[in-house]
């Protein structure tokens, strides 16, 4: 009995128990109904075993809204906690677990497969390749990605969550401060999946480099791939940090060594400085591809080409250097002089720069274009306003003094949301809906989808605008109540209403999913939005090698030259392709790793041990394996292409 | 014959293990602080070279300058956060 103890939760309540029920049930339910209807080998053989991008992406789609949901639910909750004064629906450990939780699932959970869900679907398509240069690493990505946001789901029913806030700073996260294993779950759930986002940016940047289309120079990239190319090289020298602070952390908390504490020689601001030397580069990892989306979306609904697309792409690689210099803007506040603040406050004004040229390209594309104001382009459209608020409030926090009163009050919270929602949240609903017919063969509803739209829109000014007064007012983050003598309790009324409108549009956007796939027509033909780029120029549904034959590009809106231009994208005779084949291998990795994970955060050293081994043995595996992919004949993609009705 | 016998990564790895020797000397002889990071510094950035180029295959390829760019970029990266992190936390606090 006394080794089940570890795993119960410290403070339980009634709803940790109903929801132990409802994952108890809906996993029952997951088995049942996939043994019921025979589809397990169908899963095995064509989601869990494959190494197709296009799948990953959809994998990774799904994944992105399952967890956009559990962490929706967990900011209504917050919300609903602070629409009165001195209310009990939360008590303070509740509310310091959810606020967490929160913030770890959004960004890491939510935002980050939402950005590899697109880059997997458009990278390969709009360079005009058959797949990612490593299909297999990518598969393992997913999976790792997979695994560790399984395993810092299941913390709130075995063990109970971390409740450091989603920044974790020690001391308090050290074991002094919070002894459950909450904040183990952190250190290693955030650690599995970034090996697997750290692969990620390996792979893609070896993609763009390596595997683009005949005749596509890097400077006729589509813009999507370019901010993608950004994202990840950021990827690949910000994520090494965060890496190396977990496992520092790791080891503080597991194995008693002292680089954090207070005490014992430690140091315990270097996780702040870390963090943040990772953590602000990661919020350009999330921006950037949703501005890569806004960039197509924009051009596609205005009928004009992407105005200045040299300084689009200048400006964002001279935000991957200066989102490099930032960090320390997140803790003007922790003790160093005025002279560092300073120098980091110019850096950080600096930054708003560059971005502020792409805001201006954007409405010189729009300007005199042919603006259809479907929904992908409503989002775009509102997002340039909403963001430039975001952006404001941002260079207002720059200021190091100033920034003494603002640091962790609800104008901060409303900052970044500000950013992450109409920026973020946006531009992959709108990438959704404009890449849906792409990749599912029919159109979402545009009437559902600007209820939604609208409903998202005016949710999050409600919800999120009033904190900016509530916090110069003094309001603190972070806070689980207040009293009524504050004079908070209106404002925070209207933010829960805005945050109950918002979790309609969420509502609504499922409903569209669900109307659509029954009523929407399946005639769409191949590019139903009349857009520009490569990604348009294959068949939909598309086949699993992507293009017979590799396109020939000669400018960034290839397609469009060859719908108006009569330029000749495909040409020469049929060959053989090569095509890489499915593995297990990955996703049996992944589940060692959740292993591993799981064993690690309980201190379980035997299974910890063996699981580790397992990892070693896959990889010795894999170095070991002859697998040479396998070829599809001249007649296979013939037969293909005339059922996708002509050829391409 | 010349091509088929890898004369460059078999140098490779005898500087290589050279190299690991001197810094294990760091280990087993009595010198000053300075000194025996002098040479781990120096000794652990020429064997980083050494492997990039030698059995990593810096530059053979066309797109050479890819690599370059990027570890330059590395590099100026890695020096700027060190150095912002020292001033946050010990010339300027
Ligand atoms: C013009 C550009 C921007 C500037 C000048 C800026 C500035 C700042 C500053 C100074 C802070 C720290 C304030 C404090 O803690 O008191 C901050 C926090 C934050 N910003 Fe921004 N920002 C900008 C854009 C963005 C973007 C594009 C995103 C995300 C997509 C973002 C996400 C965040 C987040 C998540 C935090 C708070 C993290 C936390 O403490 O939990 N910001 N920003
Ligand atoms: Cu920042």
């Amino acid at each position: 009995m006394e080794f089940f103890e570890r795993f119960a939760i410290p403070h339980p309540s009634p709803a940790i128990y109903a929801s132990m029920v409802a994952i108890a049930l809906v996993t029952i339910g997951i088995i049942a109904g996939l043994t019921y209807f025979k589809k397990w080998g169908y899963l095995w053989r064509e989601w869990l075993t494959t190494v197709d991008h296009k799948k990953i992406g959809i994998m990774y789609l799904i994944s992105a809204l399952l967890m956009l949901f559990r962490g929706g639910v967990d900011a209504i909750m917050m919300r609903a906690q602070l629409s009165v004064p001195d209310a009990e629906l939360l008590d303070a450990q509740h509310y310091n677990e959810i606020f967490t939780t929160h913030g770890v699932v959004m960004i890491i959970f939510m935002a980050m497969p939402f950005i590899f869900a697109f880059m997997n679907l458009l990278v390969p398509l709009q360079i005009g390749a058959r797949d990612v240069a490593f299909p297999r690493l990518n598969a393992l990505s997913f999976w790792l990605f997979f695994a560790g946001a399984m395993l810092f789901n299941i913390s709130f029913v075995i063990g109970g969550s971390p409740d450091a806030g989603w920044t974790s700073y020690f001391p308090l996260a050290g074991n002094d401060f919070s002894q459950h294993v909450g904040t183990n779950y952190y250190m290693i759930a955030i650690q599995i999946s970034g090996i697997g986002s750290l692969m990620t940016g390996i792979n893609m940047c070896t993609t763009i480099l390596k595997m683009r289309a005949p005749g596509m120079t890097l400077m006729k990239m589509p813009m999507f791939t370019w901010s993608a190319f950004i994202a990840n090289l950021i990827i690949v020298f910000a994520f090494p940090v965060l890496t190396v602070a977990l496992l520092m952390g790791t080891t503080d908390r597991l194995f008693a060594t002292n680089f954090f504490t207070s005490d014992n020689g430690g140091m315990d601001m270097l996780w702040a400085n870390f963090f943040w030397i990772w953590g602000h580069p990661e919020v350009y990892i999330l921006i950037l591809p949703a501005f890569g989306l806004y960039s197509e979306i924009i051009p596609t609904f205005s009928r004009r080409n992407l105005y200045g697309y040299k300084p689009m792409v200048w400006s964002m690689v001279l935000i991957s250097f200066l989102s490099f210099l930032v960090w320390t803007h997140h803790f003007f506040t922790m003790g160093q002089g005025a002279l560092t603040n300073s120098i980091f406050s110019i850096t950080t004004m600096a930054i708003a720069v560059p971005t502020g040229v792409k805001i201006f390209n954007w409405l010189f594309t729009m300007y005199k274009g042919k603006i259809r104001f479907t929904v992908p382009m409503l989002y775009s459209v509102a997002f340039i306003p909403l963001f430039t608020v975001g952006g404001v409030t941002g260079v207002m926090l720059a200021m190091s003094a100033a920034d003494y009163q603002y640091h962790n009050t609800m104008f901060l919270v409303a900052h970044f949301h500000n950013t992450i929602i109409p920026g973020v949240v946006f531009a992959m609903l709108a990438g959704l809906t404009y890449y849906w017919p792409k990749f599912f063969g029919f159109m979402l509803n545009e009437k559902i989808g600007k209820w939604a739209f609208w409903s998202l829109t005016i949710g999050f000014v409600l919800a999120f605008f009033p904190m900016y007064i509530t916090g110069l007012d003094g309001q603190a983050r972070r806070m689980y109540t207040y009293s009524e003598a504050t004079g908070f309790g209106p404002l925070n009324m209207v933010s829960f209403i805005g945050a109950a409108i918002m979790a309609i549009g969420f509502v609504l956007i499922l409903w569209n999913v669900f109307y659509s796939f029954k009523n929407s027509s399946r005639e769409i033909g191949s590019d139903p939005w009349d857009a520009r780029s490569l990604e348009w120029a294959t068949h939909t549904p598309i086949p699993e090698y992507n293009f017979a034959r590799l396109p020939h590009v000669n400018s960034s809106e290839a397609f469009w030259d060859a719908k108006m231009n009569g330029h000749q994208l495909f040409r020469g005779e049929y060959e053989e392709i090569h095509m890489p084949s499915s593995s297990g291998v990955p996703f049996i990795m992944g589940m060692i790793f959740f292993v591993a994970g799981f064993s690690f955060v309980f201190s379980l050293w035997i299974p910890a041990v063996i699981a580790l081994l397992g990892i070693f043995f896959c990889m010795a595996l894999r170095s070991f394996e002859k697998d040479d992919g396998y070829h599809i004949s001249v007649e296979e993609i013939k037969e293909t292409e005339r059922k996708l009705g002509g050829a391409k | 014959m010349k091509e088929l016998f890898p004369a460059k990564q078999v140098m490779g790895f005898v500087a290589s293990l050279v190299l690991t020797l001197i810094a294990l000397l760091v280990v087993f002889t009595d010198m000053s602080y300075t000194a025996g990071m002098t040479i781990l510094l120096v000794t652990a950035f020429i064997q980083a070279t050494l492997q990039l180029v030698v059995f990593m295959h810096a530059g053979e390829t066309e797109d050479g300058w890819a690599i370059y760019s990027n570890i330059l970029f590395g590099i100026v990266i890695v020096v700027l956060s060190v150095l912002g992190t020292l001033l946050i936390l010990l010339w300027d606090m």
